[in-house]
């Protein structure tokens, strides 16, 4: 889908945004999605056969992309610094293993993070806004934003009014997305979509454009909260949005999925699906991540048998 | 295509199929009364259309050969088959289908091997569905009596029936299917350049012990398809391939008594609206299109855009076509096979530079043909006029003709104008105006929000020059039940 009519102008996506019925007119004109077709293609992309130097390449890849996360209530200083260490390094045995892109805590554990990552690449992402429901006062939500950035988170990830967004109300939606846009600063915005609550692909194409309209650097699946997460087809529609943006507007965002994806067979396969539909300027962790915690050590022992030959069973990567 | 852009860093190796796994032998002969032997005819080579290298060598029948196979296969439905209770011929149909999900892996590589497409879609289409045929079919056997065609329907005979080389395996499966079910015995002619899974069927259709002389497989050319449609002792003809071919044959079956199914070309028009989801649109239209080739007789080659959309439909596609992956069909992550023989390379060609030369705009991914085979990049074609070759006869090839129109009356009345009628495509989120196209769209199978979909309990079949006669569903058992 390229999307040439809807507005005038070079881009003409400001106009879009300037009430409530002009925003529901563009959101509603978007092409619609056939579920059928959908799955039908997202199921086709997964027969893709892996192998080999292809398959060394993505596992690589996949760990770059991974935002290390652990969102638990039980969460403590300790937790985090092996987190970080193990972000840093995830495979102490074989130091060619590259870093992953981030980790992802909740805001009150970002100072601990950025303290046992200096030195390093490795992001600090911070959940914010009410997460994981964002059912709080907007005060409350900048709040919370502004709290991570001050203790130096450099990535925000947001979650959107899902309530909202289900009543129809895309300005309100819109907004809260800019304000917290405003109050990151230099950080980089993930906007949280919650698509297991969405329901229809229709809704998460909507909800992709008004993440992107917004401002939000990343569109993501899931809080990881609620199932079902991300899953194929999910991935396929928000990736096209990520793509008819860019050839609408010039300006790559990025797609992050979150939840439920544990293995390096998923994970290649959604590397595939990038590659054929947004295309290969996405595979990269400026444009596309992992949200998970499991998966990297799957990651890892799929590696190790790729260059040696051998499983070496679970005891032979660190838990988190 | 995307294999050859340098730039992306995720190349994907090759990912071959072991072509032993076909477990090609030297040579292939006929089946015949429940033997194996060479036919009496030429032997020729059948060769793999990727590499143009020969495969086996098979001794192709005669018509001295199709005597025997009526006679057996007369004597069979006489002697044994006609007999046999109708909870018996289930059993075999469950077997054979068994046998051939059992075998898949080697059917799937075999049939890549002879035909030319991907082995995804041998292994994912071909082999899968030919299963299901037999398993569907082998559900009637047994309640013919509930199927609508009165309480007690009666076989018709010995079918004489001849496949087309588009899709080898499941067309064999297509036809002996109801025609074992409904009673009939059977004398089937592959096509001359894709034999070897005909025969490899007729493997398994041995091992499963079905009394000799109830399917016979001849391989062989246009002589032998001749000698059987001419043959007095044949009480039923079903052809599928070309229109042309289809006409001769009803020319020789006139007043001979013969009863006849035909199920020829077609020249589909995919018709996409500008509600259309477009991008399940623009997937619909490769694989309606680019399944296969091109080579199915209900491909989606007239695209019918709504003008209001074509520019961004054809961004889309032409997009989606440097996804499109060309090359070892062996290989599992190739989308576009080989032609399946110089004969339908060059007719390809043919009526693709006549688009060149009717004014027509030709496009086709950047991309890297092999050195040997039959090969021919997607193309489409735009600016095409409703006059243009290329918008009438069927090219039976990778290549797509676009069109527009502006309203659904035009789109029907230039869907419907073609001599053909085998299938549409209509795209819309509308529901109601998918019924309305529906109802006034001249073609057997009417596909929405999708295209080129099959399945067995779901019937196929043409209007006009397409043919006449249903194959597949309850309506597949009459081509082979006595009126």
């Amino acid at each position: 889908m390229t999307i040439t009519s809807v507005a005038s102008g070079t881009s003409g996506l400001s106009d879009v945004t300037s009430d409530d019925a002009s925003l529901r007119r563009f959101l509603h004109g978007l092409p619609g999605v056939d579920q059928v077709g959908a799955e039908g293609r997202a199921a086709a992309l997964a027969t893709r056969s892996i192998k080999t130097t292809a398959k060394a390449w993505a596992i690589d890849a996949a760990i770059g992309m991974v935002d290390l996360t652990t969102l638990e209530g039980s969460d403590t200083p300790g937790k985090v610094r092996s987190l970080c260490a193990k972000a840093v390094r995830p495979d102490p045995s074989d130091p060619s293993t590259p870093s992953v892109a981030a980790v992802c805590v909740y805001p009150d554990l970002v100072a601990t993070a950025v303290q046992a990552l200096q030195g390093s690449k490795v992001q600090i992402a911070s959940v914010a806004t009410a997460f994981p429901s964002g059912r709080a006062s907007l005060q409350t939500k900048l709040a919370d934003v502004r709290d991570a950035v001050l203790a130096g988170a450099s990535e925000i990830d947001m979650v959107i009014d899902r309530g909202a967004f289900l009543a129809g109300r895309y300005l309100r939606v819109f907004d809260e997305i800019t304000a917290v846009k405003q109050a990151c600063g230099a950080a980089h915005l993930k906007v949280i979509l919650e698509t297991g609550e969405l329901v229809t692909l229709d809704s998460v194409r909507r909800a992709s454009w008004l993440a992107l309209l917004a401002g939000g650097d990343f569109i993501k699946t899931s809080t990881g909260k609620i199932s079902p997460a991300a899953t194929p087809p999910v991935a396929l529609i928000m990736l096209q949005a990520v793509r008819d943006f860019a050839a609408r507007t010039g300006e790559v965002r990025g797609v992050k999925l979150a939840g439920g994806i544990r293995t390096t067979k998923e994970a290649v396969r959604y590397l595939v699906m990038v590659n054929e539909v947004a295309g290969p300027r996405w595979l990269s962790p400026h444009s596309f991540r992992f949200g998970a915690s499991t998966l990297l050590n799957d990651l890892l022992q799929q590696r190790h048998k790729l260059t040696t030959g051998a499983y070496d069973g679970a005891d032979y990567v660190s838990i988190d | 295509m995307d294999t050859f852009d340098n730039a992306n860093p995720f190349q994907y190796a090759p990912a071959p199929e072991s072509r032993d796994i076909a477990r090609l032998k030297p040579s292939y002969g006929i089946y015949l009364n429940g033997e194996f032997r060479n036919g009496r005819g030429e032997a020729v080579k059948t060769i793999n259309p990727a590499t143009e290298e020969p495969l086996a060598e098979v001794a192709e029948a005669d018509a001295a050969d199709v005597d025997d196979a009526v006679s057996a296969a007369r004597a069979a439905y006489q002697g044994t088959w006609s007999r046999t209770t109708p909870a018996e011929r289930s059993k075999y149909l469950f077997r054979i289908a068994r046998a051939i999900q059992e075998r898949g892996r080697e059917l799937a590589v075999l049939e890549t091997l002879d035909n030319g497409k991907p082995i995804s879609e041998s292994r994912d289409v071909d082999i899968p569905t030919a299963a299901a045929h037999f398993f569907y079919y082998a559900g009637w056997a047994d309640k013919l009596g509930y199927a609508g065609f009165g309480p007690e329907p009666r076989a018709i005979g010995v079918a004489g029936q001849i496949i087309p080389w588009n899709f080898p395996l499941l067309m064999a499966a297509w036809k002996i299917a109801p025609a074992l079910a409904t009673g009939n015995t059977v004398v089937l002619k592959p096509a001359e350049t894709t034999p070897l899974t005909a025969i490899t069927l007729a493997e398994i259709i041995a091992e499963c012990d079905l009394p000799a002389g109830v399917v016979n497989i001849l391989p062989g050319g246009p002589s032998v398809g001749q000698a059987l449609v001419d043959h007095p002792g044949v009480d039923k003809i079903a052809f599928t391939g070309s229109t042309a071919v289809g006409k001769q044959i009803q020319k020789s079956v006139a007043v001979s008594g013969k009863r006849l199914s035909l199920e020829l070309g077609g020249k589909a028009a995919n018709i996409v609206f500008d509600d259309a989801p477009i991008d399940q649109a623009v997937e619909g239209i490769v694989n309606g299109i680019f399944f296969n080739q091109g080579h199915v007789c209900c491909a989606g080659s007239r695209l019918l855009v709504q003008e209001s959309v074509h520019e961004e439909v054809i961004a889309a596609l032409q997009e989606r076509l440097q996804t499109l992956r060309m090359g070892d069909p062996l290989d599992k992550n190739t989308d576009i096979g080989a032609i399946n023989s110089a004969a339908q390379l060059a007719r390809v060609r043919a009526l693709a530079d006549s688009g060149d030369a009717e004014g027509a705009i030709r496009w086709s991914p950047e991309c890297h043909l092999p050195d040997k085979g039959f090969w021919f990049p997607p193309t489409i074609f735009t600016g095409v006029s409703q006059a243009n070759r290329i918008a009438r006869e069927e090219i039976f090839g990778p290549v797509l003709s676009v069109l527009t129109f502006r309203t659904p009356a035009e789109a029907v009345e230039k869907a419907n104008n073609t001599p053909y009628g085998l299938s549409a495509g209509i795209w819309t989120e509308k529901g109601s105006r998918i019924l309305w196209m529906a109802n006034r769209l001249r073609a057997g199978v009417i596909w929405a929000n999708t295209f080129n979909r099959f399945d067995p309990t779901s019937p196929f079949g043409g209007y006009q020059e397409s043919g006449f006669g249903r194959e597949g569903g309850r309506h597949g058992l009459e081509a082979y039940l006595a009126q």
